[in-house]
């Protein structure tokens, strides 16, 4: 695809968003969101485990699985990358950045299964993404999971003391929330299209 | 055909390989935090090797800290203070502890690595906690969801436990269940009979460990457990006692009773027994013996749902209605629950409206 890195960054921030476009990594979404600090906590993971994996699987992907005819793995070889990269990241961090590990480190495991982080890699396949911009698709998707959560978070948290009815309570109210949010991120949808 | 497919697993397990190896030399190297100390109570100092959970850290010294969950951090019962060391607190741990518990900087175990050395308070009793093999010597049927299991332990060994306290039964792998699990039973026999215990265990449907003993295990296997755990004993005051049961939770009273008629008591005790029809009742004539043993004791089992064919006289409905006749003093009155949360939390609601303090009501929910 033909894209300017720099738009396709911005584009995956706001007009794309990973989760309120593609419905990607929903259940940390939901279940991380009860508060602003543990939301940015796992907001800044993704972002940053979204950015590095999406480099490297583009280079797994064109410089292992193409030469050796055996594209067709790539399923099975991006989750493997994504949960080699989330665990050594994990042990690199909790060694040597223990302030960050105690914000970020934890929810780490967590990632290893988030769909988003999957999901973006397929897409810069399947879109025939360059190694730049994958990664500012990656950075781009990962800002744009960070938006989304703190934006949940933050209604969360000033619905804590509201009345809702017993039904709604938790997930209920959260997806409605969620649709409502991706309601409004439509307005962005005019300025670019990456689909 | 097959060629090109053993090429194709060559190639994922080559990039396996390489992600499996860069994977264990960085654990090697990064997880290695060399020995360090862990200061119990300010007396003992134990040293373990740096970068694993201080719950599995004590355990390797046979320092047992109770854990329902085997160190998920979902119980939330393996909590100790923490003084110095342990790092920040982590948001795995906020939601299982209280805003007291968060002020006087009580971690869980499991969830705090041991990276640098720590200091840490557990309860002194924390020491008594250890490890048994025994083997099992009889198995009854009470009812049809329910045994007594009874478990001699090691020649030459003795277990000193409070008559209420538990013991975590560790599984051994059977049939589809690959993996060890501990799990909690209230002891059933007297603290005097310190060579073995009795626990009664009610079959759950699916339930690793209820599986495990009903369908697996066999007089003369060989069974291990890590114990005495748990604060749901029997206070020595002069109060009266409310005992209320249900199902299983029989067996840590049916040890304090014993217990009693060991070394005596003048307190006036009533025992209400839950179950839904007469099938579900058992050791009814024990407990009911009980009532010759003690000059202020009584058995009240209570019948929810009693079937025609039981040709039931007693006492039918739930327990709670029964509770505020029997109290004579709420001020000067102890209840011992036992059973489901969902009783005990009916049955505590009804007995702080009789009058019973929130503090006199101990129980050991079967949660």
């Amino acid at each position: 695809m033909d894209i300017n890195a720099f738009v396709l960054f911005w584009a995956a921030i706001f007009t794309s968003n990973i989760l309120l476009t593609n419905f990607l990594g929903m259940c940390s979404y939901l279940s991380v969101s009860r508060e602003v600090e543990s939301s940015f906590g796992l907001g800044v993971a993704v972002m940053f485990v979204l950015t590095v994996t999406a480099g490297l699987n583009w280079l797994v992907y064109h410089y292992v699985l193409v030469p050796f005819g055996i594209v067709y793995l790539q399923y099975i070889v991006f989750i493997i990358v994504i949960a080699a990269f989330v665990q050594l990241i994990e042990l690199i961090i909790e060694r040597y950045v223990p302030a960050l590990y105690y914000t970020l480190g934890i929810f780490l495991p967590l990632i290893t299964v988030n769909c988003a982080i999957f999901g973006v890699s397929l897409f810069m396949i399947i879109r025939d993404y360059n190694f730049l911009q994958s990664i500012a698709f990656g950075a781009g998707s990962g800002i744009g999971w960070l938006l989304a959560i703190l934006m949940l978070a933050g209604i969360r948290a000033r619905l804590k003391e509201k009345l809702i009815p017993v039904g709604l309570r938790g997930a209920g109210i959260s997806l409605i929330i969620t649709g409502i949010m991706a309601l409004a991120f439509i307005g962005f949808s005019g300025i670019v299209q990456i689909q | 055909m097959i060629l090109v497919i053993l090429k194709d697993i060559a190639t994922l397990c080559s990039i396996s390989g390489v992600l499996a190896i860069i994977l264990v030399i960085a654990h090697r190297f990064l997880n290695d935090y060399g020995i360090v100390k862990i200061n119990i109570n300010g007396k003992k100092d134990i040293n373990v090797k740096g970068g694993n959970s201080l719950l599995s850290s004590l355990a390797d010294n046979k320092i047992f800290i109770p854990s329902a969950c085997g160190g998920r951090g979902t119980c939330g019962a393996c909590k100790c203070g923490i003084t110095k060391g342990g790092g920040p607190l982590l948001p795995t741990e906020r939601p299982l502890l209280t805003k007291e518990e968060l002020i006087t900087n009580t971690r869980l175990a499991c969830q705090v690595k041991v990276k640098s050395d720590i200091y840490i308070n557990i309860p002194e009793n924390i020491f008594n906690i250890r490890k048994f093999n025994s083997k099992i010597v009889e198995i009854i049927d009470y009812t049809y969801d329910i045994k007594g299991v009874t478990f001699k332990l090691d020649a030459g060994e003795k277990i000193d436990f409070k008559a209420g306290q538990y013991i975590q039964l560790i599984t051994q792998p059977y049939a589809k269940m690959r993996q060890s699990v501990s799990r909690a039973y209230s002891i059933s026999s007297k603290p005097e009979e310190d060579d073995r215990i009795q626990l009664i265990i009610r079959y759950v449907p699916e339930g690793i460990c209820t599986t495990w003993v009903h369908q697996q295990l066999k007089v003369g296997d060989e069974v291990s457990f890590t114990g005495p755990y748990g604060d749901f004993f029997l206070r020595d005051t002069d109060a009266d006692i409310l005992f209320v049961a249900g199902g299983s939770g029989k067996a840590p009273i049916k040890s304090i009773l014993d217990h009693l008629q060991v070394v005596g008591t003048q307190r006036r005790m009533t025992y209400f027994f839950g179950a839904r029809s007469k099938k579900d009742l058992y050791l009814t004539e024990e407990m009911k013996a009980f009532e010759s043993v003690f000059e202020y004791f009584r058995y009240e089992p209570v019948l929810s749902q009693p079937k025609a064919e039981d040709n039931w006289d007693g006492k039918t409905g739930y327990v709670m209605p029964f509770l505020k006749e029997t109290i004579r003093d709420p001020q000067n009155t102890e209840a011992y629950l036992c059973g489901s949360p969902g009783m005990i939390d009916a049955v505590s609601k009804a007995l702080i409206a009789a009058g019973i303090a929130k503090d006199k009501i101990y129980f050991d929910s079967f949660g």
